[in-house]
């Protein structure tokens, strides 16, 4: 029932995730690296999920798919229903079929995320012939077509080419068509701009951006950067710690965020209204180490406007006009219903 | 992050491991170490005697191992071999990493023409499969202990040479060892006094392993004829012995070969764990 | 092609200097060949003579240019054994020497690439625990000794397998590897134990790529992503390491071939050196040398093949 994503004609949401938890055993303990998040996705909308690094943003849609699980020694926990279909108990095959022809991802870095011996056109097509039946020229020939659409020069040459003849932002789009070329119901993007140049990220956002408009999918672009997420998402999920601390529209976070922790991220944004040589804010501090979480806040100890409460009690995400911030002092107390 | 997944995997196995992984292995080395060295005190047979009416008897209380071929005590030649396989597989390593660990460290040290000269010549010995070289070195010098000791030595020094060459480098740029130069300490001092320390350990770890290894090629060429000549026992030359009545006293060979199996293994446990000690990267290897 | 011919120049150095060494070793060596030859009651004017037929009178530089030159047209003289050239002899027996390394490394890559395979399936497993200790037992074990305990085995208790001796394809291919596989296995079941562990501990650190996420993604079935993906990225080490252990088979097929009585070049070279045939060490020792050399060679070009990434770049520790 969290109600950041609204907008649902009919049915119920494409993704819906309860209490999604995962915990590492460590030497020193469990390791909570997504603590009891829960989200819903519409088909055809874009959720920005947004945090520092070790957040859990990655880990929490890692875990969702299947990639993290208890190969990598993760105990995985919570609800996910994909089309109202209780992924977590289909058997590995079924879940397999389900990942590979309704959800498609993108990684951050695509030096990393392509077979680096593996030709191209091959690994595109890949996931058609095990998905969609084609037939390995069927596949080779849509591999082509795939390659014009993420605007790819040459498409015949670069299929039959290895990923190390191309550079970052060719290798991205590679990526990407990769992702939707079994039609994916669901695109996942993972800091899919980190580690680009900065020249080619916009284009490589404006893709996505296109792709999922057409297709119609629903896309969860997962990023550090508020800033990424301003144009591109219809909401926006702030994770802390491995828990969700907000949850609203786009125009909302950024008329008026509700979580300091999301007003530290805003005010760290450089914005072109700025005088030039304005300092941009860092957040002072650490975040928390999550095997050894204390009671109260987890941001407490890096915010401005904790108080004893804060300290001793644990906010729970609580819901307020359509949007959710996990606070005791919440900001902008009169902007925050006006949606 | 990594450094503290790390440190806890390689010390922990060691101490649990303590109680037999550690102790069996140590405790036959020591046990084969100790009968090679006491041997000519021990109440044995003349390893060399033969008694051709009691050829190939199997193990009994008057001879705990049985006999050869010849009617030999085995316990005493298994005994004595050990005493062969020792001094070789010992004194061929400690030569060659004289020879290799100093051509490695000036490699290391020197660089430019010393290291290009260094790795030519080591090059050009590993171009020769190993056995074949021994083979030939040991049949135009003459079969002797010093001879096989020497040549199997010579066959140590590519090795070494890479060992030390390759932790003399990362030792050589570190700043105890500018400080020593900018103070005008001379290159024979920094190497000896500040960089040899440091390459010792894992010339240790190495020459562990390397002993093993030649315990295995002196049983090889031993095996072949090539090896310490005949009266002499050795396990290798033994194993060739009990390969002509394995199918009527299968014991007279395969039970040098256990003595082997079980010193070589022991062998190979222990240097893993001090490579382990020494290199706590290699660890996953 | 710059890269290609630095590599064919490094590789003609080295068997300069190869061959130059192992003239050196046999010739300067102590050990009179003459007298060898001839016995000790030889006459002075005997071994005088032999000695000149031999050319050994001549400096020894120019005995090593004379023979290298000869060398280079398919000539290495002529055994003074059995009179023999030794190119021929050579040849004859090369085949059987190259079936059994081929043999030999069939059985340890059989081994080795399912073993790492199943091991990294579940690191830490049962499997991965019994296959890793089941390695560390055969590195302790020579290959001459593996060789009397497989004899042992099969021949001597089962009566399964011939214990000694050879048959050539001649007689029928199933006689062939009747006599083929014991000595096969003896090297074999040595050498995959050091390819399985290097190909285990690559396939691990390959496993924790993003492009194996990225297959998983595909909704590719565990063995398939093992298999098209992280195996071939994981290999390059292990063809490296097969290079690299040509040496030691080397020197393992003539132990070999001498337990089995198997008339390959190990075997020939043994000969030579119990019958000091200088002529026919020489030729047998640069011809295995050479060959090793080759071979790393071959195996340097065919890992630039398999890596596309790697067009000028050799690593070397």
């Amino acid at each position: 029932m969290s109600g950041a994503v609204s907008g649902a004609v009919s049915g119920g949401p494409l993704l819906s995730v309860r209490d999604a938890r995962v915990g590492f055993g460590t030497v020193r303990g469990l390791l909570r690296a997504v603590d009891g998040v829960s989200f819903d996705l519409e088909a055809g909308r874009t959720l920005g999920i947004v945090g520092e690094s070790g957040s859990g943003k990655s880990v929490l849609v890692r875990s969702l798919i299947g990639l993290v699980g208890s190969g990598s020694g993760a105990i995985v926990g919570g609800e996910v229903r994909l089309d109202g279909q209780d992924v977590r108990g289909l058997s590995a095959k079924n879940f397999r079929q389900l990942l590979g022809r309704d959800i498609g991802i993108v990684f951050q870095d695509p030096m990393t995320s392509l077979n680096p011996v593996m030709k191209i056109g091959r690994q595109i097509g890949e996931g058609l012939r095990l998905n969609r039946g084609l037939n390995a020229t069927a596949a080779a020939r849509r591999a082509v077509e795939l390659l014009v659409e993420v605007g790819i020069p040459e498409p015949e040459r670069r299929a039959s080419q290895y990923p190390h003849e191309l550079s970052g932002g060719m290798r991205q789009r590679v990526a990407i068509a990769i992702a939707i070329a079994c039609e994916p119901k669901l695109l996942i993007a993972d800091e899919p701009t980190t580690a680009l140049d900065v020249t080619v990220q916009r284009q490589i956002l404006d893709l996505l951006q296109r792709e999922q408009r057409q297709r119609g999918m629903a896309m969860i672009l997962i990023t550090h950067d508020l800033g990424v997420a301003a144009g591109r998402a219809d909401d926006i999920m702030v994770m802390y710690a491995g828990r969700a601390v907000e949850m609203a529209a786009t125009r909302e976070i950024f008329r008026g965020p509700r979580m300091p922790y999301t007003e530290a991220l805003l005010r760290s944004l450089p914005r072109l209204s700025d005088p030039t040589h304005t300092r941009l804010s860092a957040i002072p501090g650490r975040p928390p180490d999550l095997a050894r979480r204390g009671t109260g806040c987890s941001f407490a100890p890096r915010c401005t406007y904790r108080s004893e409460r804060c300290e001793a009690e644990e906010p729970v995400l609580s819901r307020e006009g359509g949007r959710g911030f996990a606070c005791f002092h919440p900001l902008n107390a009169s902007a925050g219903t006006s949606a | 992050m990594s450094a503290s997944a790390v440190r806890p995997a390689t010390v922990a196995p060691v101490g649990r491991r303590l109680s037999w992984a550690i102790v069996l292995p140590l405790a036959w080395v020591a046990l084969v170490a100790f009968l090679a060295v006491t041997a000519d005190w021990l109440p044995l047979p003349d390893p060399a005697a033969q008694e051709l009416i009691l050829r190939r008897k199997p193990p009994s209380t008057t001879y705990l191992l049985g006999t050869d071929n010849l009617g030999r005590d085995m316990l005493s030649r298994i005994i004595y071999g050990g005493r062969t396989s020792l001094i070789v597989g010992i004194c061929a390593p400690f030569f060659g990493f004289l020879i290799g660990g100093a051509i490695g460290m000036s490699a290391g040290y020197f660089r430019g023409k010393v290291d290009l000269l260094a790795v030519g010549f080591i090059d050009i010995l590993l171009a020769f499969p190993t056995l074949v070289l021994a083979l030939t070195f040991v049949a135009y010098l003459g079969q002797s202990l010093f001879n096989v000791t020497l040549a199997l030595g010579i066959l140590s020094i590519p090795a070494a040479a890479r060992v030390s060459r390759a932790n003399t480098m990362a030792w050589a740029n570190r700043d105890f060892v500018l400080a020593a130069r900018t103070i005008g300490a001379s290159n024979w001092r920094i190497l000896t006094r500040e960089i040899l320390p440091n390459v010792l350990p894992a010339m240790f770890a190495f020459w562990l392993v390397a002993v093993s290894v030649i315990i295995v090629a002196e049983g090889a060429l031993s095996f072949l004829g090539l090896g310490i000549p005949a009266p002499q026992p050795s396990w290798g030359g033994m194993i060739a012995d009990g390969r002509e009545a394995l199918d009527v006293a299968p014991h007279t060979a395969l039970i040098p070969a256990a003595v082997m199996f079980l010193t070589v293994l022991s062998l190979n446990f222990l240097g893993d764990m001090v490579r382990n000690l020494v290199d706590p990267r290699r660890s996953s290897l | 092609m710059h890269w290609l011919a630095r590599q064919v120049l490094r590789l003609a150095v080295v068997l300069f200097c190869v061959t130059l060494l192992t003239f050196l070793i046999v010739n300067i060596l102590p050990g009179d060949v003459a007298t060898a030859i001839l016995g000790g009651l030889a006459t002075p004017e005997d071994l005088a003579g032999l000695r000149a037929d031999l050319g050994l009178d001549r400096p020894m530089l120019v005995r090593y240019f004379d023979w290298l030159g000869s060398a280079l047209s398919g000539d290495l003289g002529r055994s003074h054994r059995s009179g023999e050239p030794v190119a021929q002899a050579i040849a004859d027996r090369l085949p059987v020497s190259l079936q059994l390394m081929i043999m030999a490394q069939v059985i340890a890559i059989g081994i080795a690439v399912p073993a790492a395979l199943l091991s990294v399936r579940r690191p830490g497993g049962l499997f991965d625990r019994l296959s890793a200790s089941t390695a560390f037992g055969f590195l302790a074990t020579p290959s001459f000794m593996l060789g009397i305990l497989l004899i042992y085995l099969f021949s001597v208790t089962l009566d399964l397998l011939p214990a000694t001796g050879f048959s050539p394809m001649s007689e029928g291919l199933w006689a062939n590897l009747e006599s083929m596989i014991l000595p096969a296995l003896s090297l074999g079941l040595i050498e995959w134990t050091v390819l399985m562990r290097v190909l285990r501990s690559d396939l691990l650190t390959t496993l924790k790529e993003d492009f194996i996420l990225l297959a998983r993604a595909k909704g590719l079935p565990p063995w398939r992503v093992l298999l098209q993906h992280a195996l071939r990225p994981s290999s390059f080490t292990l063809i490296t390491v097969i290079g690299l252990n040509i040496g030691g088979l080397i020197g393992g097929a003539v132990i070999v071939e001498q337990i089995f009585a198997l008339p390959g070049v190990g075997r020939l070279l043994l000969g030579g050196i119990f019958n000091r045939d200088l002529i026919l060490v020489q030729g047998t020792v640069s011809f295995i040398a050479a060959g090793f050399v080759l071979v790393n060679f071959l195996v340097d070009m065919l890992y630039a093949v398999l890596d596309p990434r790697v067009r000028h770049v050799r690593f070397r520790s």
